[in-house]
């Protein structure tokens, strides 16, 4: 089950943001200050680092109840998502989620960089890709 | 490499692309009655591309970053072009400093048909929208680049070679835990 997907522009904004399964609904503010929070952990996560080389940031953080996975691409888009700690296959999710921002949210002429997504066909595919890979676990 | 993230994407008709293409670029000629201009207003589009089409080729090539900028060359001219283009480009004269190299194109599908009149040979840069895409490609992976035409096969020279300078990696733009 994966409860919710966030995405961050390269400045550490919310860009996109949805819920899906029964997770409790937060104000939009809280779904806008949770996404910057977690852009200054994961940048405190990468100087956390004991060794000279800076680290990823965080990749994943797990708790009882549920266990969050963070994809950094090299342009500093983050993409990340909460889910079922026994949900085995969130990374290639997060792949095929970042695959279909390529496809369906930057290709689309009138979506303007670093913005808000508002696009209807990605939040489509989106839900397609989700209930594919519900059906598989 | 770049052949199997080739197989992977979505293709069209290349004589669609091209016209297309043509047509796009002898409008910008009518518009603007000035080649220099046409050959910037090439280059923006390009960029305008460039900066979204990084995304696909990361998402769908699963490149990380590259080791320095001739390991960037080899990426562009073996996986970017072959992957967005259908071929592959030759990279030479790559600099000691490892700050600048060529890409010389022998196969361009943008140039399938065309024959450049006499007046616009040595003046129009007809591929300058590949310029733009490189240098908007590379700026949102940290590289700030110059990005020219040399030589282009349409005014009878004898290959189109593409010269490309790294003039600043953007380090603070590096995003955390890949610097």
């Amino acid at each position: 089950m994966i409860y919710s997907l966030y995405i961050l522009n390269k400045a550490g904004t919310l860009i996109f943001q949805n819920d899906f399964g029964p997770t409790e609904k937060l104000s939009l503010n809280a779904y806008i200050r949770l996404g910057s929070t977690f852009h200054g952990l994961h940048a405190i996560a990468s100087n956390l680092s004991p060794t000279t080389e800076s680290s990823s940031g965080i990749d994943v953080i797990e708790t009882e109840t549920f266990k969050l996975h963070c994809f950094q691409s090299p342009t500093g888009i983050k993409f990340f998502i909460v889910a079922d700690p026994n949900h085995p296959s969130v990374d290639e999710i997060l792949r095929g989620i970042y695959e279909l921002y390529a496809d369906y949210v930057l290709k689309n002429p009138f979506y303007e960089i670093e913005m808000q997504i508002r696009c209807d066909l990605f939040d489509y595919k989106l839900a397609r890709l989700l209930k594919v890979n519900t059906t598989n676990d | 490499m770049g052949t199997d993230v080739f197989n992977k994407v979505e293709k069209i008709n290349s004589e669609l692309f091209t016209l297309t293409y043509g047509a796009l670029v002898t409008q910008l000629i009518k518009d603007y009655e000035d080649i220099e201009q046409v050959n910037i207003k090439l280059e923006q589009m390009g960029y305008n591309i460039g900066i979204r089409l990084i995304e696909e080729f990361l998402a769908k090539s699963n490149i990380g970053r590259c080791a320095d900028f001739m390991e960037t060359a080899e990426v562009i001219a073996k996986v970017g072009f072959k992957m967005f283009l259908g071929v592959t480009a030759t990279v030479i004269d790559q600099d000691p400093d490892k700050r600048e190299f060529h890409l010389i194109l022998d196969d361009n599908p943008l140039i399938d048909f065309v024959e450049l009149p006499e007046q616009y040979k040595h003046k129009l840069y007809y591929s300058n929208i590949l310029c733009g895409v490189i240098r908007g490609a590379l700026e949102m992976v940290q590289m700030k680049v110059k990005c020219t035409f040399m030589k282009c096969t349409l005014s009878d020279e004898t290959s189109s070679d593409i010269k490309v300078v790294l003039e600043e990696v953007l380090s603070d733009m590096i995003p955390v835990g890949y610097d």
